[in-house]
């Protein structure tokens, strides 16, 4: 991929010196739940001394993630069924992970969005987008399980 | 129910301009709602002129970008016109990375913006 986000330095010095300050919680199609996560992991990143730009990024991919689970893993499945969102960050990375009760789906049959003739599609760049932001993203054989790392980029 | 506007919109000579009451534009319910929103406003006009502004709004989706996408082909089909303005640069990025940069008229401020309607 060309174009990949520019990411400004974390601070070194990160305030939490620590274990990874962990977070697991199941979350229903809520925008309160799911919200709550993000503030629980915006919280520790910040801890962590994480850049705005990091935060901006983590946030994308986070919310892309959650999307992907409910909208598509969800699709056949009752409304109220729950995910499974954890989150583990320490000053040196964000490991989040999004396990939802779907079928599971093949993430290199996502079309190209960034084709021409993708161009005017309205769906399919979440995928691309976690992929464009985080550092490594890999999904379990089923494919109903995302992990995603983020990788603080150090001060010069 | 009635729910109220996420979106500013004024009307000035023949465009319409709409900026975002929201500084996320995440949730797939606004998304919905201002989607919506917008479609009406084409759908009042003959020859659609938009100018939205990013002006406020410091994070959004792919769903947003979905929308847009949406409305651009909307806007297109009644031989309209739709520009974008005031991108902050880290969203701006995220339409670099999806190469809606290509497809879109963006502009850095609402006055470069209104300037460039045919």
């Amino acid at each position: 991929m060309t174009n990949q986000p520019r990411h400004s330095p974390d601070a070194s010095h990160a305030g939490h010196s620590g274990g990874p300050l962990r977070h697991a919680a199941i979350v229903h199609h809520d925008r309160g739940e799911v919200e709550a996560v993000q503030d629980a992991l915006e919280a520790a990143m910040a801890t962590c001394g994480y850049s705005k730009a990091s935060l901006f990024a983590v946030r994308l991919s986070f919310q892309e993630g959650i999307a992907n689970a409910f909208n598509h893993g969800h699709r056949n499945l009752p409304p109220n069924t729950p995910a499974k969102v954890e989150f583990a960050v320490t000053p040196a990375e964000v490991l989040i992970a999004i396990e939802d009760q779907g079928p599971g789906f093949k993430p290199d049959a996502v079309a190209d969005c960034t084709l021409d003739e993708n161009l005017e599609v309205p769906r399919g760049r979440g995928v691309m987008l976690i992929r464009a932001y985080m550092h490594e993203v890999r999904y379990n054989d089923k494919g109903n399980r995302v992990e995603m790392i983020f990788r603080a980029k150090p001060t010069p | 129910m009635p729910s109220e506007s996420r979106l500013r919109i004024r009307k000035q000579d023949s465009v319409v301009q709409i900026e975002f009451i929201d500084r996320n534009i995440l949730d797939e319910g606004n998304i919905q709602m201002i989607s919506e929103e917008i479609s009406r406003l084409i759908d009042a006009e003959a020859s659609p002129k938009l100018l939205i502004s990013f002006a406020n709004v410091d994070h959004l989706s792919s769903a947003a970008l979905g929308a847009l996408i949406t409305i651009n082909n909307k806007i297109r089909q009644k031989n309209g016109q739709l520009r974008l303005a005031s991108i902050d640069p880290q969203i701006y990025e995220v339409f670099v990375i999806t190469r809606l940069n290509k497809l879109f008229q963006i502009h850095e401020s609402v006055d470069d913006a209104i300037k460039s309607f045919g």
